[in-house]
């Protein structure tokens, strides 16, 4: 029922979202027109639509990612960026991009290739030193990760540093992640990906309840927490890895959705997940629109929306599991 | 003879080079409840996970209703044996029914949810414990007594043939210690083969029919709590001078340990130490 509403919701949103923007259209011409060349087809049907629609993706890969990585965790304070995968991911594409002129491939194939790559990378790094006799040590985990994203960081910098002024532009351009996009293909590839990722993970949502146990009680309940953790591990770095590829660095999104859903809906990760990506597309979308009407003449980074939402919601949060720690 | 629930067979195990457990041995039959007992660091805990596959012993075997649980999925062994762990921290604020739930875990498959007779299950174990009433309740806003209860209903929803339990009294006040106690006698008495962690030598005393006094990682000692939680013994494994007398209500041993000023005022007193009163 829940998942019924948000649905609604969701769509809701497409719509309202594709809606506003600078020029005003008119539904009705435009539909009635359908894929005439009509202005008002044209501007909803090749800019505003796969706009919306890859945000959607977007937002829900994000917060799926975030949800499972909190309760692997077993931590509400985790999320892609804080564990450093955002940053291998970033480092990965830049790395692609800085080399792009000695490149065989086009990089439009090797930055996503490279944001995987860096992704994974960085996720197995903090596993490993996040991990001590199998078990896994939320708080050692969570300070590698925090290590591993001022590492990236610095190494994004110094490629920065290398590159021309060309390249460094291209770089900027890419990191401060934007959903625009004209490409129906990427669109479609992207929901492909959060839909087959959402399912693999769902699929392990019951022992993602039981691990918040501890990964003992777990155990205990007959859940293989070592693969259980693995594939959740490898699953959701991926799809932060492909999320960073079309969209670059937007923070937050996989800390605050799967958050406010909990407070909202329950901890029960079989209803959370789902739950998680229909609001995560949804917020995505509404701060997407936000950026780019906020300013008349320059869209704002979509990035830096989410993240000016995320930075004060991340301190509340602090404050609030401080204050229960200590009560 | 049937098989034992359990069956410790020379069991060993260390993370490096030393060993934390060595040479352990012991059974427990179906209705049995069996304690173990000895000083920090002596490997209790340790036991406790070999006993249900979460850690795999170094050399020997544990059997588990006649199966080597080294062969065993966690599945299986998930359905056998429930655990009570000392303290349950809960990353997030599920509740009372939600956690009682997860005993049904094993029982379930992939994305399932529960049917209605799980959620039989659930109620009957939240009867059982006495907590039916705190059925909606957050678990994280519970308070010890009551969340420990909780955690033994999630323990009952397993249905599990063997109940392992780690001082699962360590945060209780005296009431809800009997309590708790009581209330395993009853599941012993129905069949359940019950092994517990115990910090409580009075407790001990009191309820199992046989314990195991570890010391260092190896049995110092095994067998009715009347043999083997004698002065001597206790005296020599706490290393501190205990006192043990019998209880002429419950029948059984009452342990107290001697503080330091009586300690010396007995040693002034009564120069051999062996002579140190013992009352039976």
């Amino acid at each position: 029922m829940v998942i019924g509403a948000l649905s609604v919701l969701l769509v809701a949103t497409v719509v309202a979202c594709a809606a506003v923007g600078p020029v005003r259209i008119d539904f009705a011409r435009a539909l009635s027109l359908r894929e005439s060349d009509g202005v008002d087809a044209l501007i909803l049907f090749r800019t505003r639509l796969p706009r919306v629609l890859l945000g959607v993706a977007v937002g829900a890969g994000l917060s799926v990612a975030g949800g499972v990585l909190q309760a692997l965790l077993r931590n509400p304070l985790a999320e892609p960026h804080i564990l450093g995968v955002s940053g291998g991911a970033a480092f990965g594409g830049v790395l692609t991009l800085f080399a792009a002129s000695s490149l065989p491939l086009p990089s439009s194939i090797l930055t996503p290739l490279g944001s995987f790559a860096g992704a994974l990378a960085a996720m197995l790094l903090v596993y490993r030193l996040g991990t001590v006799y199998g078990k896994l040590q939320p708080y050692t985990f969570l300070l590698a990760g925090v290590v591993c994203n001022a590492f990236t960081g610095a190494l994004i910098m110094a490629v920065n540093a290398m590159a021309d002024l060309f390249q460094t532009h291209g770089i900027l351009f890419w990191l401060m992640g934007s959903l625009a996009t004209s490409s129906y293909g990427l669109v479609a590839s992207s929901f492909g990906y959060v839909l087959l990722s959402g399912w693999l993970l769902s699929r392990h949502a019951r022992a993602l309840n039981a691990l918040s146990l501890g990964e003992d009680s777990a155990a205990q309940l007959g859940v293989d927490v070592g693969a259980v953790r693995k594939m959740c591990f490898v699953v959701s770095s991926l799809l932060v890895g492909a999320a960073v590829a079309v969209s670059g660095m937007i923070g937050f999104v996989g800390l605050i959705v799967p958050h406010v859903t909990r407070l909202l809906f329950g901890p029960d990760h079989r209803l959370l997940l789902p739950a998680s990506a229909l609001v995560g597309g949804i917020f995505l979308v509404a701060a997407d629109t936000a950026a780019r009407s906020l300013s008349a003449s320059s869209e704002v980074p979509v990035g830096v929306v989410t993240a000016l939402c995320g930075g004060p919601f991340f301190v509340y949060l602090l404050r609030r599991q401080g204050a229960r720690d200590f009560a | 003879m049937t098989t034992p629930a359990i069956n410790v067979v020379d069991v060993g195990f260390g993370y490096r080079r030393e060993l934390v457990v060595h040479g352990v041995s012991f059974t427990v039959r179906d209705g049995g409840f069996v304690g173990i007992i000895g000083p920090n660091g002596s490997g209790k805990s340790t036991l406790l996970n070999l006993l249900c596959g979460v850690l795999a012993p170094r050399s020997g075997r544990v059997e588990l209703a006649g199966r080597d649980v080294a062969a065993m999925s966690r599945l299986e062994v998930g359905r056998l044996v429930a655990v009570v762990p000392q303290e349950t921290h809960l990353a997030f604020p599920y509740t009372v029914l939600e956690l009682v739930l997860f005993g049904r875990t094993p029982h379930l498959s992939g994305f399932a949810f529960e049917q209605d007779s799980d959620l039989d299950i659930a109620r009957a174990a939240l009867q059982r414990t006495g907590t039916a009433h705190l059925e909606r309740r957050p678990v994280t806003e519970l308070s010890g007594g009551e969340r420990q209860r909780v955690v033994v209903a999630r323990a009952l929803a397993q249905q599990p043939r063997i109940l392992l339990l780690d001082e699962p009294s360590a945060f209780l006040d005296i009431r809800h210690e009997v309590e708790m106690y009581d209330l395993l006698r009853e599941l012993q008495e129905g069949g359940m083969a019950i092994v517990s962690v115990l910090h409580d030598l009075n407790l001990a005393a009191l309820y199992c029919e046989h314990v195991v006094l570890l010391s260092n990682g190896g049995v110092y000692r095994q067998g009715s709590p009347r043999e083997v939680m004698t002065y001597e013994n206790l005296t020599a494994v706490y290393e501190t001078e205990i006192y043990v007398a019998m209880n002429d209500i419950t029948n059984t041993l009452n342990v107290l340990p001697l503080d330091g000023r009586s300690r010396r005022a007995l040693a002034a007193a009564v120069p051999q130490r062996r002579s140190t009163p013992r009352e039976t």
